[in-house]
């Protein structure tokens, strides 16, 4: 009898959300010590936040120190949230809006590259023209018998993207991506 | 020195670093991975362990511990189900901001990943409960650990960390360093001292208002006592009326004659409309809850907003703030007081004059009357004729949650910080009995008083054992209605007075119960006699279960309607049936 009401959206008293989404890259620069990466990633499953691209590995060996990079979207008010939030985890160092910082600095984004490994496969024409395309995108070939080639590809998300539509009719059988490493342009540190 | 001067088992380095850190009481429940620890608590008696019934109960009696004494409160538990019972009262004290320390037992750490008996994952499941915490691997880490986990959990906002401790690593043999020799090992070192700029910004805002008001919060209390005595401080100076929400009652007196009363979902009118009508709202340690901000788009509207807070994540998070000032209270307020009064010549208080005449007429509804009853006990008499007959002693007030906490709330009048345990963020019910026996250990004199409901009572039951092991005198005073109140009222408001499960068909008899624990059981249902048992508790020297029967139906008035504003309140004059039953429209009902 209650069907009138409507599904549940949320708990609590939040307003009507007016702002819009946008993407933003965030560094994270953490302790590299055990449970670290659960904290983070638990932050974004526990407030709801989007992950849409996350990299982490130990940058500065000497001092086990990580640099873990974050794509999400949300809007201005949750990226300040998520970036208060993140700052809040004990073991973590600094975090920087790394898209907010570009804006800073005269850019309009940071510079992100991510890598990628493409496996084809196929023989005759379709072989022939994935590598031309390989070689059209910069694409190395890292491993290939008479059947398949395996390409590891660098550059801008979209590049990859485009590269692996292409890829697809020729003989797609399987890809890895890194995700996104991503610093700022001119010579300051994060 | 030799070599094997600081050489100690993990189970020895646990005591020593508790005794360093200041540990003087911990609360806690054996088992099978913490018998070496257990084995040096034996052995010492520096410090008092308090055997708890339920692990539930050791984290609550620390946090009650904790939060009357301005210390961390520790407990210690086994591995598995030692550890699981122990994530109610860490959660609770995450949402409170109470620091505790939890140290937790673990299988050996061969044992590891394999299912072993009474194994959990222990730091991934308190993860998310937690400020922060450590899985100990190395016995040469244990020391600096707790150490760490001391400081994590007092610095900054206050909150709990779990230590979890393989067995192999309390037998092993290693180093012990004390405190004062351990570098931290993390960066963690939040922000105390205020922007003076920003200070000085809102200093000139506060100065230049018309309709002020101040909001405090549970983060006076945790700041410490001379924070409270600088937050009086400044309202004489400035001559402003100030309301606190349920987590800082005391900071400021509720005798005070700047005192509105507490604000939020069941707070006084006059807090409510003027916060709502305010021009400049100054809240200090306080996070925007929404049981304060009721619909956040009709939210205080017309106001310019300064927010002291320790927690960047506090700020903006809910309500936009105008001028937000990082740090910790009692530091913010002296600059605050210091920069006031540098200027105090030019400001008076007489433009405040027509702010106050409002203020007046919102105080004259009276938005906390009830329809006194000379048959039944209305709770509402209940906690007045309580606070009236233990406010001359040295008394500390916990709570469970529900009705009989609101109204404890409204009516018990608080004069200083640190005296009221309640849950606020999580509302756990069962906090208030094992919190009001951690109160009892850390104030063996004072008056400590558990204000229940029959329900919540039910689960935390079984500390009474331990309150009679320790001898601790703690009264539980339970306003007995027979129903989950807090549950009955809103399936009124909410679900047309469907009564779904609210109602307890077998209510246990608490005075045999009382007995039955071995302390005493009083039971009072005449309000011409309630004065008398009241007093009769009170002389009782023994842990006493007092069952104080209730109007059964009573609702808690003022209160702000899920989604409504809050000049949208529900006053007691108005809450005839008809407009109780039509309250909260289709939009507010899926709110909580
Ligand atoms: C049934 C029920 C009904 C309730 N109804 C109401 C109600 O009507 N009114 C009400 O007020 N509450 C009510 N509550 C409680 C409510 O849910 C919240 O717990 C409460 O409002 C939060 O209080 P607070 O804002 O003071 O924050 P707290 O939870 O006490 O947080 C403290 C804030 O201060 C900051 N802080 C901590 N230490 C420092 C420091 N040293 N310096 C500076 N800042 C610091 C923290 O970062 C945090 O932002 C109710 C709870 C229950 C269970
Ligand atoms: C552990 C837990 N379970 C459920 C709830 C939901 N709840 C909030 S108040 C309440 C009823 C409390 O009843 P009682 O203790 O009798 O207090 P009263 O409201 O009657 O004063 C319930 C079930 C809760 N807060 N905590």
């Amino acid at each position: 009898m209650n069907a009138h009401l409507q599904p549940t959206g949320s708990a609590y008293f939040i307003a009507p959300e007016t702002q819009v989404s946008e993407s933003h890259t965030l560094s994270v620069l953490v302790d590299n010590e055990p449970g670290v990466l659960a904290r983070v990633i638990g932050l974004f499953s526990g407030r709801g936040y989007n992950i849409e691209s996350l990299t982490v590995s130990e940058t500065e060996h000497q001092a086990h120190l990580s640099r873990i990079t974050i794509v999400t979207r949300g809007t201005p008010h949750v990226l300040e949230q998520i970036k208060a939030q993140l700052e809040r985890i004990v073991p973590v160092h600094r975090v920087v809006d790394l898209t907010v910082r570009a804006k800073d600095l005269g850019h309009e984004r940071p510079l992100e590259r991510e890598l990628a490994l493409v496996k084809v496969s196929g023989t005759g024409d379709h072989r022939v023209e994935a590598l031309r395309l390989a070689d059209a995108f910069r694409a190395s070939v890292i491993d290939a018998n008479t059947e398949h080639f395996v390409f590891e590809i660098t550059g801008k998300v979209s590049k990859i993207d485009q590269f692996i539509a292409i890829m697809k009719p020729l003989g797609l059988i399987e890809v890895c991506r890194t995700g996104i490493a991503a610093m700022n342009r001119g010579p300051q540190g994060m | 020195m030799s070599g094997t001067e600081n050489q100690m088992t993990g189970a020895e380095i646990v005591l020593q670093a508790l005794k360093d850190n200041g540990v003087e009481h911990i609360f806690g429940y054996p088992g099978g991975a913490v018998l070496p620890i257990y084995d040096e608590i034996f052995q010492q008696d520096e410090i008092q362990h308090i055997l708890v019934r339920h692990e539930q109960g050791a984290g609550h009696a620390a946090e009650g511990y904790a939060r009357s004494t301005g210390k961390v409160g520790v407990m210690l538990v086994t591995s598995g189900p030692g550890a699981t019972n122990a994530v109610t009262p860490l959660q609770d004290a995450l949402m409170d901001s109470i620091p505790l320390v939890c140290l937790s037992g673990q299988v050996p750490t061969s044992l590891i990943g394999s299912d072993a008996f009474q194994e959990c994952d222990t730091v991934g499941i308190t993860r998310p409960c937690t400020k922060h915490n450590w899985l100990v691997k190395d016995v040469n880490q244990l020391a600096r650990t707790i150490h760490e986990a001391f400081r994590v959990a007092q610095s900054g906002r206050p909150g709990p960390v779990v230590v979890d401790i393989p067995k192999d690593i309390q037998f092993a043999t290693g180093t012990y360093v004390p405190p004062s020799m351990v570098s931290s090992q993390h960066v963690y070192e939040p922000k105390v001292q205020g922007d003076l700029d920003r200070i000085r910004e809102a200093v000139a805002l506060m100065q230049g208002a018309r309709k002020p008001v101040i909001y405090s919060g549970g983060g006076v209390v945790n700041s410490g006592p001379e924070a409270s005595h600088l937050l009086r401080e400044l309202v004489e100076l400035t001559g402003f009326p100030i309301t606190s929400t349920l987590m800082g009652l005391g900071a400021y007196p509720a005798s005070g004659k700047n005192w509105l009363g507490m604000l939020g979902m069941h707070g006084t009118y006059e807090a409510n409309m003027a916060m709502h009508d305010c021009d400049v709202m100054v809240c200090i340690g306080a996070r925007f809850d929404d049981r304060i901000t009721g619909r956040l788009n009709a939210f205080s509207p017309n106001s310019k907003k300064i927010h002291i807070d320790i927690d960047p994540s506090s700020i903006n998070k809910n309500v936009r703030v105008d001028i937000p000032i990082l740090g910790d209270v009692g530091r913010v307020l002296e600059d605050m007081v210091r920069l006031w009064r540098a200027s105090a010549k030019t400001v008076g208080k007489e433009h405040l004059a027509d702010w106050w005449t409002s203020i007046s007429k919102w105080r004259a509804r009276n938005s906390l009357a009830y329809k006194a009853n000379d048959d039944v006990i209305m709770p509402q008499y209940a906690i007045q004729r309580l606070y009236e007959l233990t406010k001359h002693r040295d008394t500390y007030i916990t709570t469970e949650v529900g009705q009989h906490q609101m109204w404890a709330a409204q009516f018990f009048g608080f004069e200083q910080p640190n005296r009221w345990m309640t849950s606020g963020g999580l509302g756990t019910m069962g906090y208030g009995l094992p919190a009001a026996l951690g109160v009892q250990i850390a104030h063996p004199d004072a008056l400590v008083i558990d204000i229940a409901g029959d329900a919540s009572i039910q689960m935390c039951i079984q500390e009474m054992s331990a309150a009679i092991q320790y001898e601790a005198p703690i009264k539980i005073f339970i306003l007995n209605n027979q129903y989950m109140g807090m549950v009955r009222q809103w399936q009124q408001l909410l679900h047309g007075n469907r009564l779904s499960h609210s109602y307890t068909e077998a209510m246990p008899d608490f005075v045999k119960l009382a007995e039955a624990y071995g302390a005493v059981g009083l039971r009072c249902d005449k309000p011409a006699d309630l004065d008398g048992a009241i007093q009769e508790m009170i002389a009782v020297k023994k842990p006493v279960i007092f069952d104080c029967r209730v109007a059964n139906l009573a609702n808690c008035f003022p209160m702000i309607p899920s989604g409504k504003a809050h000049n949208e309140m529900l006053l007691p004059d108005e809450a005839t049936d008809e407009a109780v039953a039509n309250a909260i429209d289709a939009k507010g009902r899926q709110l909580v």
